[in-house]
């Protein structure tokens, strides 16, 4: 066993754990991040994607003693104040996701992939999301969520619970 | 116009058609999500399953006591342990009365059948304790031969199953001469022969995995008077039924509960071996036990999709007109019977006639044992297969004819006037226009523009050749009636049902027997209560997936949940409306029939005088002032049987480029039309068309389930299982046209399999369009470059060699 310490979602933490324990092993288990989720065993899906020190790491391909003295940001960190962060808003109002398994992981990676580039094109778009798979949507509707958000028209600052009541088209 | 101005004008209109953003949403994107690996019950113990590495063979001996030392480990429960207790998995579509099938238990007893099934069962407190002690329990296997391919298969020995003495399961006929729908194709194939045209073709329909994002993951609690089972399921209706009659479980002492599911495409429309295990398991601990498979056990042991071998024959006349077609498969059922195996190839026979006017059709479906993972339902389930056979048939009887495939297709298909129109497979189309469909594809895709691109590509000799594969497609869906349904033989019904609640504060509970996971019902039957019972959309809130909540429903699956359980839930807030119209007529002193009912409100005909539905509700829950012998109480329920099946339609349209240097295949542009009736929310038809279109190129493009000649799955990762990423896919240009079904009230049709449906063979056709003038006469799928390339150089070696002559 390791003791660990790092801030999840704003959050110090201080944990014994086991050497093999995986990031998203810790996350979910232990910090009770369930908003982070497994689609698979290697390194392929994306779904487990969080933020390290602001940079998108899939947290099934970490240890969690590797994450030691960092700051993770999970899906459930994004909203501030019961503000959604503007890509959250996006994906509802471009109805970027259907069963939302894979929508954690890839609302984080999107958010990554605008960080390095904020006016990506669709080619880049599509090739930057290419760690995370989604069965449902065949990715139009992710791909324009990310050029919302690129463009600036992104209804950010709806508030959470807001954003859903007022759910008519825009 | 303010967007908040625009937002009130919407909230005017009726709420079906609107494109509603989906309330499913809130939870989903910001982390506050109940997939079942999610949930924790005090006390829970995890479970490992120990799988077999090898496809054929007997157990000799099991050891588990290192197993059962290691730490952590609280039991380790084997085939022997379990023999008497865990019955038989069931296959609810036994197609023919003489159908062979083996016994199929949950965990091996004493023989394996395919690599991935489960021979032990290892319960420990935490789930890496289980997996820590799965390494140690040492399995002794005796190899059996394994059968592999379809065709060996059929030919007799090594058998799957050697107590059956045959690999072939059932054989099941529709023969449109015995039915009374058509001619005898035979008659059809031989005038052909002589005066006509006769296309005969072999495909492959190779074998998928439905490959949810989410692994299947059990949860169940046995300290309740109920044993309550949480469970990654499309189907917790039957997965409650199942348990009682499997394990002899009395029904009312199981809750089943699917809470958020993440995708399913079929692949969770199952009863699976691991659902019973975890059951016995929390049974023989007395605890709570989990079990969450990881994606390579999800892989090789969740079911299977397609593996059909189609040996097809179409004859036509000279000038193009198909006259029959014979149809003659081989469907792979790999080692086991689930659920609906043996009826997936079925759902087919409706279908290869498609939307052309054959007079004569013969459907013959063998099914087939080999030992790999079985098959199952997956996206679309036999209809994909037969639309991939008829799409590519039709294209390759426009190249012989030297025909614009487009053109020959409009020679042979239905008129718009012809509806409604009985096939020669004994169905009957409510409604459709394909010349409406084809004209707006046609033009939306450029297509005379991309032909004459096409030849000057050809003409110059350009490395980059372009394709245009063309798919004009039907499907039946609506499963099912439920007369239908015993007809073929299935042991279940078609129905759905709902109930509303109309609560003392006028706020409304749905109760549907669908179970979404991913298609967004609760914003959809939101809408379609909201227009009905003229109460707000956000005042709505729809119930599912949970049989304590919704005791009676039959699921979410075959394009089904809108056509039959959106029916469900109009019909029952008629019903409330009607036991309100009695309650508000008392309370209003004016005869019901003097009562309209609209926006919500009833109102006494020619006065000013009126009661909101809500109203109406609280006084039932007051109860002070009713009619005599009135129940207190306006909820209803319903149940709706469908009369027929609806059939959509569209023209689906790719253009396809190959590098015939590389053997690269580039989707350049999709277009496509769908007439799926009447809409109730665009935004979600229009995420299901993507979806849908995105798993259809996938089969043609990238996907397959490969095994080697042991009968191990080599693609049993998502290293080697190609899931297409945002990289591999193009952006969709999509449209409708509305023919509204006349099966159901609502004149709506199934969307959730068309895209699937009609992908796969505009791409093939589009590939092939490409380079058949190379001497290209098939790829087999998936049209990877290596087999793209390959088919060149073998064409161009025998073009040159013919050249030579």
């Amino acid at each position: 066993m390791t003791r660990i310490s790092v801030t999840v979602d704003g959050v110090e933490y201080s944990d014994e754990v086991e050497n093999r324990t995986l990031l998203v092993q810790y996350l979910r288990e232990q910090v009770g991040k369930t908003g982070t989720v497994i689609g698979c065993d290697t390194t392929n899906c994306g779904a487990c994607t969080v933020l390290l020190d602001g940079r998108s790491i899939k947290s099934c391909t970490m240890l969690a003693v590797q994450a030691d003295g960092h700051e993770i940001t999970t899906i459930e960190g994004l909203a501030q104040d019961g503000v959604l962060h503007p890509m959250q808003a996006a994906f509802h109002d471009t109805h970027a996701l259907q069963c939302g398994f894979c929508t954690p992981g890839m609302i984080m990676s999107s958010i990554d992939l605008l960080n390095d580039n904020a006016n990506p094109t669709e080619t880049e778009i599509r090739e930057g999301l290419e760690g995370n798979l989604c069965r449902c949507t065949g990715y139009q509707n992710i791909v324009k969520a990310v050029q919302q958000v690129a463009g600036g028209s992104a209804s950010a600052g709806a508030t959470a619970d807001a954003s859903v009541s007022t759910g008519a088209s825009s | 116009m303010t967007a908040v101005d625009e937002r009130a004008a919407e909230a005017a209109g009726p709420e079906i058609g609107k494109a509603r953003r989906r309330k499913e949403d809130q939870r989903l994107i910001t982390g506050r999500t109940r997939f079942t690996d999610n949930l924790s019950v005090a006390g829970m113990l995890h479970l490992g399953m120990v799988r077999s590495p090898v496809a054929h063979a007997r157990i000799a001996a099991v050891d588990t006591s290192a197993a059962k030392a290691s730490p952590g480990v609280v039991a380790v429960l084997t085939g022997a342990d379990l023999a008497d207790k865990q019955g038989s998995l069931p296959c609810a579509w036994p197609i023919t009365a003489d159908q062979k099938a083996p016994n199929h238990p949950a965990v091996a007893v004493d023989h394996v059948s395919f690599a991935g099934e489960i021979v032990a069962v290892v319960v420990a407190r935490t789930a890496r304790e289980a997996r820590d002690a799965m390494e140690l329990v040492d399995v002794d296997y005796e190899g059996l031969p394994v059968v592999l391919d379809l065709e060996t298969a059929v030919a007799g020995a090594p058998y799957a199953h050697p107590e059956l003495g045959t690999n072939v399961s059932a054989t099941w006929v529709y023969d449109s001469a015995q039915a009374g729908t058509g001619t005898d194709v035979d008659d059809e194939i031989a005038k052909a022969r002589v005066d006509g045209v006769v296309i005969e073709r072999t495909f492959r329909q190779q074998r998928l995995i439905p490959a949810f994002m989410e692994p299947r993951s059990i949860l169940v609690d046995p300290t309740g008077e109920q044993l309550t089972v949480w469970s990654a399921t499309q189907v917790p209706h039957f997965v409650r039924i199942f348990l009682a009659l499997v394990l002899g479980i009395p029904e009312s002492k199981i809750r089943v509960i699917a809470p958020d599911v993440g995708g399913g495409f079929g692949g969770k429309l199952q009863f699976t071996p691991e659902e019973v295990l975890t059951v016995l398991a929390a049974q023989h601990t007395g605890k709570p036990c989990k079990y969450t498979e990881t994606r390579s056990e999800s892989l090789v042991s969740g079911h299977h999709g397609r593996d059909q071998l189609q040996r097809l024959t179409l004859a036509a006349t000279k000038d193009g007109t198909v006259t029959g077609l014979k149809v003659d498969l081989l469907a792979d059922m790999g080692a086991y019977l689930g659920l609906v195996t043996s009826g997936i190839p079925v759902l087919g026979a409706f279908m290869f006639n498609s939307i052309y006017k054959f007079a004569g059709y013969r459907f013959t479906d063998t099914n087939v044992f080999t030992n790999k993972t079985w098959t199952d339902a997956y996206r679309g389930a036999g209809r994909p297969e037969a639309t991939f056979a008829i799409e590519r048939l039709m294209d390759e009887l426009a190249a012989e004819l030297g025909r614009d495939p487009i053109e020959l297709r409009e020679q042979n298909w239905i008129k718009h006037e012809e509806f409604p129109f009985s096939t020669v497979a004994g169905m009957t189309y409510d409604s459709g226009n394909y010349e409406a469909a084809t004209a707006r594809a046609k033009e939306l895709f450029g297509y005379d523009e991309l032909r004459a691109e096409q030849m000057r590509r050809r003409e110059s000799g350009d490395p980059v050749q372009l394709g245009i594969g063309v798919s004009t497609f039907t499907e039946m869906c609506g499963l099912a009636p439920s007369r239908v349904l015993g007809a073929l033989n299935y042991v279940g019904g078609g129905w759905e049902h709902a109930s509303i609640r109309v609560l003392p504060t006028g706020k409304v509970e749905v109760v549907t027997g669908t179970s979404p996971h991913g298609q967004g019902h609760e914003t959809a039957w939101s809408q379609i209560v909201a227009d009905r019972l003229g109460v707000p959309f956000e005042d709505v809130e729809v119930l599912h997936g949970d049989t304590a909540i919704s005791p009676r429903g039959l699921d979410t699956y075959g394009s089904r949940s809108l056509v039959v359980g959106g029916m469900a839930v109009v019909k029952a807030a008629d019903k409330v409306i009607e036991k309100a119209r009695t309650i508000a007529a008392h309370l209003l002193e004016a005869s019901v029939d003097d009562l309209e009912f609209a926006g919500g409100r009833f109102t006494v005909k020619g006065t000013d005088k009126g009661m909101a539905l809500g109203e109406t509700a609280f006084a039932a829950f007051q109860g002070h002032n009713l009619p005599d012998g009135f129940e207190p109480c306006i909820d209803a329920d319903a149940t709706f049987d469908p009369v027929d099946f609806s059939f959509p339609h569209g023209t689906h349209l790719a253009a396809i480029e190959v590098d015939t240097e590389t053997g690269a295949v580039t989707v350049r542009k999709y277009v496509c039309v769908d007439d799926i009736g009447n809409v109730v929310n665009p935004l979600i038809v229009e995420g299901q068309v993507h979806g849908g279109l995105a798993q259809g190129i996938a089969q043609a493009l990238f996907e397959e389930a490969v095994y080697d000649e042991n009968g191990t799955l080599v693609s049993g990762s998502f290293v080697d299982y190609l899931v297409p990423s945002a990289a591999d896919l193009p952006s969709f240009i999509t449209d409708r046209t509305v023919s509204a079904s006349t099966t159901n009230d609502l004149g709506v049709k199934g969307v959730g399999e068309a895209g699937t449906i009609a992908s796969t063979p505009a791409i093939v056709n589009g590939v092939l369009d490409a380079i058949r003038h190379l001497g290209v006469q098939d790829v087999v799928m998936p049209c990877t470059p290596l087999k793209v390339w390959r088919a060149i150089q073998a064409a161009s070696s025998v073009t040159s060699k013919g050249g030579a002559a």
